[in-house]
């Protein structure tokens, strides 16, 4: 049903009917599951290169320029490929390892690796942000490097990481979209398939209603998790 | 009582943009065993970094820094650390950690040790016996008060049994009555346990309420050492003298209706 000939009620009205969520219902699925899957990928080596930021900085555990200063441009680098290029030049690199070059699998590989630099510096910026008086008060108890990173300056930066992070997991949704283009599935392939190529403006309402309720329901969920902490902590 | 912390000839220079900065110029000092030692000094007289010296947060450029006849100068990385447990230190911004309780703030410095948890749980609650927080060990630093915050950092830097403790400012950011109750604390924790207490401050109420003696810090030199009545009473250096002026001014003046000030 498209807008060129069918009044604006009737095509939305048609957005709700079953017979568009049939075909959008598991289109959802495959988005969740990438943005999912993409999501711990991007956690897991996004915190692990923020803490190699942090821990060679200058302000940091141990300043070792020669690592910070590479390490930092590579970063750059991966940081200033916009995402749909991104996408192009993962797609050997997913072709390497899943044999195939679409589909929701390779293009996780795409999404982590244009997410993971983007959430690195947001662990080094919420990092920086604790106090160095508690990293001088560790380091007068006898801390080790190690104790100092995963004793203090983590647990110290839980709420602020988890901000971080809702707003990179909301990067990543709207990536998924535009991998949708590139044969990843999902919303996005929904939307740019029956939306854009054959003007079935019903299915693009519904693809918008999915993507709204998910953006919004991770949005609160961080919000919720992030006060509960300072909660907890009588911090707010 | 023989000395039981040595300065020699302490020197620290900071580079900044504007060229390096000679924050620390040659200091010699010595504070005995079971003593309260007061070091008072303006704002960027160099009186943290002193503190951080001794504690090994900061490496002199020169000098040595004997604590009980080992100079920390002179120790590895590792050796550093087993020295720190000898070496307590309270900050001015309490430093406390927000994402722990109050029992695992004072229990930290065993976690890292790996402790026996039994041992651990009798040593934190003997502590906080001794600070007056038993009550408050399940709560988060988040909801304490500054005194309540300040007994939590000491607590911490107890439960090590260290020899020294360093008071960096410990009561600079309390109001009077807490500073009071906390300079008590701190003396009564130098008398029981005979911790040796190096007593870093701007304010030479806290000096004159709780140390034997005092060395008066200016431009990264101590300018003047001595018994707290001698330096009070006949003060030579133009900081002591300014200091004590200051204090006396503070004391005797009629009421002024805030004119005075």
């Amino acid at each position: 049903m498209s807008l060129e000939n069918t009044p604006f009620w009737e095509v939305i009205r048609s957005s709700f009917s079953a017979a568009i969520w049939k075909e959008v219902g598991p289109a959802v699925w495959d988005t969740v599951y990438m943005t999912v899957v993409s999501s711990i990928i991007m956690f897991i080596i996004g915190l692990a290169f923020g803490i190699i930021l942090i821990w060679t900085d200058k302000g940091g555990i141990r300043a070792t320029p020669i690592i910070n200063g590479p390490f930092g441009w590579f970063i750059n680098i991966l940081r200033s490929l916009p995402q749909m290029i991104m996408i192009i030049i993962m797609i050997p690199v997913a072709r390497s390892i899943f044999g195939q070059s679409y589909g929701t699998n390779p293009c996780i590989v795409a999404i982590a690796a244009s997410c993971i630099p983007m959430y690195a510096r947001m662990v080094e910026s919420s990092l920086l942000e604790v106090e160095k008086g508690k990293i001088d008060a560790a380091r007068s108890l006898g801390s080790t490097d190690l104790d100092i990173v995963f004793r203090v300056w983590i647990p110290e930066a839980i709420p602020s990481l988890i901000r971080g992070f809702t707003v990179t997991v909301i990067g990543i949704i709207s990536m998924t979209a535009l991998a949708g283009m590139f044969g990843a599935g999902g919303i996005g392939d929904i939307a740019v398939r029956y939306g854009y190529q054959r003007f079935q403006h019903d299915k693009l309402l519904a693809c918008i209603y999915v993507l709204i309720v998910i953006v919004q329901l991770t949005q609160s969920a961080g919000n919720l998790l992030s006060d509960h902490v300072r909660k907890k902590r009588g911090l707010m | 009582m023989g000395d039981y912390i040595e300065i020699h000839d302490l020197n620290k220079t900071f580079q900044t943009r504007s060229g390096p900065l000679q924050v620390l110029n040659g200091i010699d000092l010595s504070v005995q065993k079971g003593e309260i030692f007061g070091i008072i000094g303006f704002s960027g007289a160099g009186k943290s970094t002193l503190a951080r010296c001794v504690n090994g947060l900061e490496k002199p450029d020169q000098g040595r820094i004997l604590v009980d006849g080992k100079d920390v100068t002179s120790l590895s990385k590792k050796q550093m650390r087993e020295e720190r447990r000898h070496i307590g230190m309270v900050f001015q911004n309490f430093n406390l950690f927000e994402s722990k309780t109050v029992y695992e703030n004072i229990a930290y410095s065993l976690r890292i040790r790996h402790e026996k948890k039994d041992l651990l749980d009798q040593k934190v609650k003997e502590v906080a016996e001794l600070v007056g927080l038993s009550e408050k060990l399940s709560s988060y630093p988040g909801g304490l008060s500054g005194g309540q915050k300040q007994r939590v950092g000491i607590a911490r830097a107890l439960i090590g049994e260290p020899d020294v403790l360093i008071s960096d400012e410990a009561t600079s950011a309390l109001d009077p009555q807490t500073t009071l109750q906390i300079l008590d604390l701190l003396k009564s924790i130098n008398k029981e346990k005979g911790i040796t207490i190096l007593m870093i401050t701007h304010e030479l109420d806290a000096i004159k309420y709780s140390c034997d003696r005092m060395a008066v810090l200016e431009g990264g030199k101590i300018i003047e050492q001595g018994k707290v009545v001698d330096i009070f009473h006949n003060p030579h250096s133009r900081t002591g003298e300014l200091f004590t002026k200051v204090f006396f001014q503070f004391q005797n003046d009629e009421f002024q209706s805030g004119a005075g000030i």
